[in-house]
Formats: structure tokens, sequence, C-alpha cells
């Protein structure tokens, strides 16, 4: 276990490296979801827009996540990475989790940016502690199978259209969660309400998580 | 031969079916003439997820045997379960119309069946944008495995979302005992069709792989 866990956070260490000395996904991916909210802005009258604010955070999340997870596979692509990092002697399931906890980082750094001005650009009610934790479900809900398709996609021939149509009905799931509960908590709305969707949420995140793992392998085997 | 055998059966099947929903069955009281339309939908859904109950199978057995022939199964499963599915979408519009007023409505049943087709429609799209044939199997057998088990958390997060469907009456015993014996023939009909479907493309694409072997040859 220990040693499962050193391997995972090494492919993770490198992933954090690069992204520091590139600011290549962390950067871009945010100035996007910035772009997302603000063209949101003008697509809904300014009056209503307080209404439609978590369906245009999760839209920008959303979005914004599959770019970052698109270039999370291309970056290896690039120089043959990912042929190095096959010729590790480590097993499929430790590559997943060190690019899924890696994607996972960036996608939660960027909402914790995002998240913030979100609510000072739509003037929301103030901040609520439990937003962090449906954020956290549903990004690692992204990460899993997002990993997964990212490096699926990366190996077809269209993989800046593979991607997406691969991850945005998977996640259905999880957006629809994501969008009802943190409604439920903006408007003030009792735990117990908010309960099912974590639920849903958590369940998602458990049964992808170890799916993804078991069949990532055939992925990345040539 | 035995193809034949079915698609007899298949065709007998479907005209009893057929003479079960004109003729035979009562027209309902509350929805009138077009809930005789029930007996295509139901069919058809059932149809699209035995469908892809047999993909995911296919594909589990591809990636641990990796025989060609699971392949070809999950391949033509899923483009059969593909039309039923946009047959169920069609079909289901037709009856919303009459009944709900609109064509559409974001009503769960509707909308979980709506990204079925999608996670499927992208399966056959891995399969042609892969870059050759074997990764192309192994991809889709990925997604074919990952699609099935996301429907029951589909279904779930959008019944929870919203609901308005006609309920699951069948269960209850709601339903007339000559309505349900018409459901279960068309269902029989409709089932015997997908084998004999099946079982033609499975044999068409077999064909199209001896064809390329020999013309590699």
């Amino acid at each position: 276990m220990k040693k499962f866990l050193g391997k995972v956070l090494a492919i993770l260490w490198k992933d954090i490296l690069a992204e520091l000395r590139t600011r290549d996904i962390v950067v871009s991916v945010l100035v996007f979801a910035l772009l997302v909210i603000v063209i949101f802005n003008f697509a809904f009258e300014p009056e209503r827009v307080g209404l439609v604010a978590c369906g245009v955070l999760w839209v920008a999340l959303t979005f914004a996540g599959v770019l970052g997870l698109s270039r999370s596979f291309v970056l290896e692509k690039d120089k043959g990475c990912l042929e190095g990092l096959m010729l590790c002697p480590v097993d499929g399931d430790v590559i997943y989790f060190g690019k899924m906890v890696g994607n996972l980082s960036f996608m939660l750094i960027v909402a914790i940016i995002v998240l913030p001005i979100l609510f000072i650009l739509f003037n929301l009610p103030i901040f609520r502690p439990e937003l962090v934790l449906i954020v956290v479900l549903a990004t690692i809900g992204f990460a899993s199978v997002g990993t997964l398709f990212s490096a699926l996609a990366v190996n077809t021939k269209a993989r800046e259209i593979m991607l997406p149509m691969l991850f945005f009905p998977i996640v259905t799931p999880v957006i629809i969660a994501a969008v009802k509960a943190s409604g439920i908590v903006l408007q003030g709305g009792s735990l117990s309400n908010l309960s099912i969707w974590l639920q849903v949420m958590a369940a998602f995140d458990i049964i992808f998580l170890v799916v993804s793992s078991l069949v990532f392998q055939f992925i990345i085997e040539e | 031969m035995r193809s034949n055998i079915l698609l007899g059966l298949s065709f007998l099947l479907m005209v009893a079916a057929l003479y079960l929903v004109f003729i035979y069955v009562p027209t309902e009281k509350e929805m009138g003439i077009v809930q005789r339309i029930f007996y295509l939908m139901v069919p058809m859904g059932w149809l699209a997820l035995l469908a892809f109950l047999i993909v995911f199978i296919g594909s589990i057995l591809y990636l641990v045997k990796r025989e060609s022939r699971w392949d070809i199964l999950a391949h033509s499963s899923a483009e059969v379960g593909i039309v039923f599915t946009t047959l169920t979408l069609i079909v289901g519009s037709i009856w919303a119309k009459p009944v709900w007023g609109v064509w559409w409505t974001w009503e769960p049943r509707l909308t979980s069946t709506l990204v079925l087709w999608l996670i499927y429609v992208a399966y056959l799209m891995v399969r042609s944008l892969a870059a050759d044939e074997s990764q192309g199997a192994r991809f889709a057998a990925v997604v074919g495995i990952i699609g099935f088990i996301d429907i029951p958390i589909v279904v779930l997060a959008t019944t929870l979302w919203r609901g308005m469907h006609p309920g699951p009456i069948i269960f209850q015993g709601g339903l007339a005992p000559s309505m349900l014996l018409t459901l279960l023939v068309s269902i029989a009909a409709f089932t015997t069709l997908y084998f004999c479907l099946l079982g033609r493309r499975i044999g068409l694409r077999e064909a199209e792989a001896e064809i390329r072997k020999m013309s590699q040859d």
C-alpha cells in the first residue's frame, strides 16, 4: 500500500513540476472558465443572472475541466512521454491514479479561484462551506472518468472532439447533482435535502474510480 | 437455416402483435387511441437496454479473451441498439405530443434515453476515429463498459431531478389482462426481431472480415 502510494505520488509530482515550470494547464483553464462566466452574463438578462448562477458555475467548471483534461494527455503524447511512463515498472492503475490526482488538483485550484469571483460578479449571498464539499465531490467525478477518456481521446484521430463527446454524456449525473446541490445550498436549504445529491455524487465517484482504474491499462497498452 | 427460422418466427410474432395492438386490445379510456403506441414504445425501450447489456458483456469478454468474435458481437449489438434507441425517442415524442401537449419534455425517462443515445453514438464514433481496428475495438470496449455502468446512475439522477411519467403501472398490476397479453406478445416479437437483426449483422461483419483477409493474401 505504501509502495503504491509512493509511485502514485511520484507521477503526481512529475505533473506538478511540469505545471509549475510551464503553467500550461491551470492558467489557460482559469482564463477560459472566467470567459465562460462573462459570456453567460451577456447571454442572460442581468437581473435574472442570479437565478441561473449555479448553472453558470457548473457549465464553466465542466467546460473548463474538459479543456484541462485534454491538455493532460496531449502533453504526455508530445515527445513520447507516455511511452516513457509506460516503460516504468508500475501497473496501469498506478499511472491512472497518478494522472487522476494531478487532474483533480488542477481542477480544484481552478474551482477555488473561480468560486469567489463568481460570487462577486453575480452578487450572490455569502459563501457557504457546504459548497466546498459539493465542488470536491463533483470534481472527483469529473477527474475519474475524465482521466480515462483523456488517455483514450489523445490516441484517436479527432482528439479535440472525442473527449467532450465521451465525457459529457457520462458525467450528466454529476452535473445534475452538482447543480441541484449548489442550488439548495445557495437558497439556504437544509442538509437533509442536500444529502441525497451528495450520495449520488459519492456513488458515482467510487464506482468510476474503481472501474476506470481497472480498465485504464487497456487504453494505454500498445 | 437457423437464422431463417428466427426470421420466420419473428414475422409470425410481429403479425400477431400487430393484430393484438390494433384489433384485439380495447382502447384505453383516458388517453384514447394514442395509448396503443405504448405497445411499441415499451418493447423498443426494453430492446435498447437488452442490446446495450449485450454490448457490455461482449466488451468485457473481448478485453479478457481478445477474440474478435466478442468485439463483432458488441459492435453489431450497439448498432442495433442505437437504431432502437432512436426509434424509442421518435415514438416517445409522437406519444408525448397528444398526451402532454409537447413533443419533448425533460422527463426522467426521455432524458435518460437521450443520454443513453449520446453515449452509444460516442461508442460508435470511437471506433471510426481510432487509429486502427484493434485499437478501436479496445477503446470501444472500454466505452461499452463505462457507458453501461453509467445507465443506472443516469436514471437515478434524472428521476430524482423531476418526474411526470405514467409511473411503473405495469408492475403494480394496474394493467388489464388483455393489455398485458398484448404487451408481452409485442415484447416477444421485438426481442426475436432483435436477435434476427443481430445475427444478420454479425454474419455480414464476419463476411467482411473474410473478404478483407482474402484481399490481403
